[in-house]
């Protein structure tokens, strides 16, 4: 009877199977989500970088104080583009990388639901991205990346750079939707047989609700920059206080997209830190139920707190106090997750690979992130620490801690997958040591210079206390944080052509990407196997190791069929 | 805490310093250092146990040889509890916020010494943030912020209209001991009203009135800048509060007044000459 459940049944019949096309133009034409991944992830780093070298000379800028580096004019285009780049060519896209390319796989999937409009999101993305950075030849947009108006309208910012910054929206914005759109078709319908909502990898769950995030979220920054170009161009006053319009309007506007983005980056980052922790603790994460309802409830709240972004805006006492209110209920599902986190380190068997150091660092990041949150949302202190360099060190350790050290954890997990390689550990365990001590060195004395009384956005200050030795401190730090970054790049360089070949699961892991070889096939499976539980992978070496060691159990006729394929 | 060695208290006030933002200047600033340095100690004590339970779970439970990782799922009773824990700290963070709010949103009456003022002019209590002290007795000044200048406009108008009211750029002079009400609006772009040491920042946004208040109880000059990137000149876009006692302000006031009057005739009579010039050549251009 055993055997008789052991043959592959075909599940899917193709038609006609197509060669997978080679060299360089496939690229252009690609629809297989795993190569629109690797287009995205190399993309979004490269934007990483350059986003990277205008932070380093912002810090070179106020390395001293009364410095004239750069004139006013270009430090103002530098944060504008480094804020700008960061958020909407780096952070979101690099997730939406991520999940092309294991989202699918994760499930069980052959690829995306709409591996065609997978592509246009991609290609949408690039063109943002160009059409942003394209301004550096002419005039790059220098009213931050918040834009707020009256300050980016064309009375006071004339030039096309803004316009450049809107299109970046628009196409950024379309990119992201239609992909949100696609990653919710695919996990909504597209699972493996036997994984219910209750057995998705949290990762899977993170990028859902990423998914319905964006989904509600872009249109209103779409609405609100289309608003500000019609307000430049056609004679529009939306914006315009000397018109009826309103520049109270665009606050509202674009933090209630504004707000939802910051969950937006950091939700898939908490998926995965929930994906890598358990892996290397050798141990089941700790209320997976708790963390994927966290993630929802973090989710719901995030809409309900923009206005904490607004405190010294002219706005009613009662929204204060109930964005106050909102803002500190969100802090309780946030540390649900870091402390089951901890519990799932607590007890198991700990390996420190270079994955599990950049998760837990970014864990202990983000709790100062999260902590000085809690000052931020308490509106009096607000007034006092708000638009200086204390915010700026807030999201900074937000953004490091739940995104960025993540998405390098994540770099060094699945890269065996991408490319079949290993990357060198040793070099790896350098650059989180340095990353780790440059966020340290960077951002923590800049709460202290917003507390001084530093704003941000300022292209020079005045020798007064000790506001240039913390700066010149601040500016050491981004340099041993670019050197880190540095060494994962030469790192992955040289891994690709010469790493040690990784096999099918190196780290004996517990989802289903690493029931394929690496890197996968075009069609990620031949056989997709059942899955019994949220750790189907483990399910299956379990099996695998009880069927080797001969002692005959019930659970073998159980065995998927693609299980005998894990040592391919 | 009184057995503390003060050597130790000087030294965990003197870091609590370091890690709080500016006060002394007026009894708002003060509330708000206070809150936050409240807040600081709850938020070290929570860091220190997260990020040390972090780390001791990551140095006592490292992969050993012959260790077995404990195959727990979860359990509910802790899940509860710490949701119910972090919610508790929260609710108590903020009534702590809600008792210590009227302290700081609300003016008090200005002292004895202060100057002397008259009741609040008209009802424009209407306006839903504009606090003033119980007595309703305040020194309102506006504040106007442009690209990238602040001026302040005190009460004084010589004319009913509003016109001929002292005014200065850049420096406000207020009176010591008295209650100050500011009104801060904008004629261009978005700014930010922020001295440090007088309390919290308002935004300065055009076509809204935005409103704070301070008392500061002696002589001294409080510096600041614009807190809301207002263009490339934003970083040279500073203000001062200098203040003096009160006989010294009203002197300092009605020499403003008179300054400006003089300035205002003098520039009158240039126009009319440079009219009649015009006038003679033919050519009428009048700005």
């Amino acid at each position: 009877m055993a055997t008789a459940q052991l043959a592959p049944v075909p599940q899917i019949t193709v038609d006609r199977v197509r060669p997978q096309p080679r060299g360089w133009t496939s690229w252009f034409t690609t629809t297989d989500h795993k190569r629109i991944g690797i287009l995205y992830m190399v993309t979004t780093f490269a934007f990483f970088c350059l986003g990277g070298v205008e932070a380093l000379l912002m810090r070179l800028q106020l390395g001293s104080p009364e410095n004239t580096l750069v004139a006013p004019i270009v430090y103002n285009q530098l944060f504008t583009m480094h804020g700008t780049t960061m958020v909407f060519l780096f952070v979101v896209p690099m997730m939406a990388g991520l999940a092309n390319y294991f989202v699918p796989l994760m499930i069980g999937a052959r690829d995306m639901a709409f591996p065609r409009l997978n592509a246009l999101s991609y290609w949408l993305l690039l063109a943002g991205g160009i059409v942003f950075y394209a301004s550096l030849f002419w005039n790059p947009p220098e009213a931050g990346w918040v834009s707020f108006v009256p300050l980016a309208s064309s009375t006071y910012s004339p030039s096309g750079g803004e316009d450049a910054w809107i299109y970046l929206i628009h196409l950024t914005g379309l990119s992201s939707l239609l992909g949100a759109i696609n990653f919710y078709a695919t996990i909504a319908n597209m699972r493996a047989r036997g994984m219910s909502w209750g057995r998705m990898p949290l990762f899977v769950w993170a990028i859902l609700v990423y998914a319905v995030l964006l989904i509600f979220a872009l249109p209103v920054i779409a609405g609100a920059v289309t608003m500000l170009l019609t307000d430049r161009h056609f004679g529009t006053h939306f914006f315009d206080p000397a018109n009826g319009g309103s520049s109270l309007l665009w606050q509202h506007l674009f933090w209630f997209f504004g707000h939802p983005e910051v969950y937006i980056m950091v939700l898939p980052g908490f998926g995965i830190i929930s994906e890598i922790l358990p892996v290397f603790a050798r141990k089941p994460i700790f209320g997976y139920r708790a963390i994927a309802a966290s993630t929802v409830a973090i989710a719901f709240l995030g809409f309900l707190t923009w206005a904490h972004h607004m405190f010294t805006a002219p706005v009613p006492e009662a929204i204060l106090v109930f964005v106050l209110v909102s803002s500190f209920l969100i802090a309780v599902p946030t540390g649900v997750k870091i402390l089951n986190w901890i519990a799932t380190l607590w007890r198991g068997t700990v390996e420190y690979s270079t994955a599990l150091l950049f998760c837990v660092g970014g864990i202990s990041i983000f709790v100062i992130g999260g902590i000085s949150g809690i000052f931020l949302a308490t509106f009096p202190i607000d007034w006092q620490v708000n638009e200086t360099y204390f915010v700026v060190a807030h999201l900074h350790f937000v953004l490091l801690g739940g995104a960025v050290l993540p998405i390098f954890g994540a770099i060094y997990y699945w890269f065996p997958k991408i490319t079949g390689k290993l990357l060198s550990e040793s070099l790896g365990r350098l650059s989180f040591a340095l990353i780790f001590i440059g966020v340290f060195t960077t951002f923590l004395l800049q709460h202290v210079m917003g507390l001084d009384g530093m704003p941000r956005r300022i292209y020079e200050y005045p020798n007064v206390g000790h506001l240039h030795l913390y700066n010149l401190i601040s500016t050491v730090g981004s340099f041993i944080l670019g050197a880190g970054v540095l060494t994962t790049i030469i790192n992955v360089t040289r891994s690709v052509r010469r790493g040690v070949v990784a096999g099918p699961d190196p780290w004996k892991a517990n989802t289903l990407e690493w029931f394929t070889p690496s890197p996968p096939p075009q069609n990620n499976f031949d056989v997709v196997p059942r899955v019994r539980s949220n750790e189907p992978m483990r399910d299956i070496r379990r099996e695998i190791e009880r069927r080797t060691s001969g002692a005959p159990s019930a659970g073998a006729a159980t065995v998927p069929a693609g299980a005998t394929q894990v040592g391919i | 805490m009184t057995r503390i060695p003060p050597a130790l208290g000087h030294l965990a006030s003197a870091a609590l310093a370091f890690f709080a933002p500016e006060s002394g200047g007026s009894p708002n600033a003060n509330q708000i250092d206070t809150l936050y340095k409240i807040e600081l100690v709850i938020a070290l004590v929570i860091f220190v146990a997260v990020e040390g339970a972090l780390l001791y779970a990551l140095v006592r439970f490292r992969a050993r040889k012959g260790a077995v990782a404990a195959q727990i799922r979860g359990n509910t009773r802790l899940e509860v509890g710490w949701t119910v824990g972090a919610a508790l700290i929260l609710v108590a963070l903020a009534a702590l916020t809600f008792a210590k709010l009227s302290s700081i949103q609300n003016p008090p009456n200005s002292g004895p010494e202060g100057l002397q003022l008259a009741s609040a002019s008209g009802g424009q209590l209407l306006a839903s943030n504009k606090r003033l002290p119980p007595n309703g007795k305040a020194l309102e000044i506006h504040v106007i912020g442009r690209q990238y200048i602040w001026q302040f406009v005190y009460p004084g108008a010589s004319e009913p209209d509003g016109l001929g009211a002292p005014y200065s750029y850049e420096e406000m002079v207020v009176p010591t001991n008295t209650t100050v009400t500011l009104d801060i609006v904008s004629l261009d772009v978005v700014h930010s009203w922020w001295i440090p040491e007088l309390g919290g920042k308002f935004q300065a946004v055009p076509g809204y009135h935005n409103y704070t208040w301070f008392k500061v109880p002696k002589p001294g000059v409080y510096r600041g800048q614009c807190a809301v990137l207002c263009g490339r000149g934003h970083a040279r876009m500073i203000a001062t509060v200098r203040a003096v006692s009160p006989a010294q302000f009203e002197e300092w006031r009605a020499r403003q007044k008179q300054m400006l009057s003089e300035a205002d005739a003098q520039a009158k009579l240039a126009r009319e000459k440079l009219k009649t010039q015009n006038a003679g050549a033919g050519q009428v251009e009048n700005p």
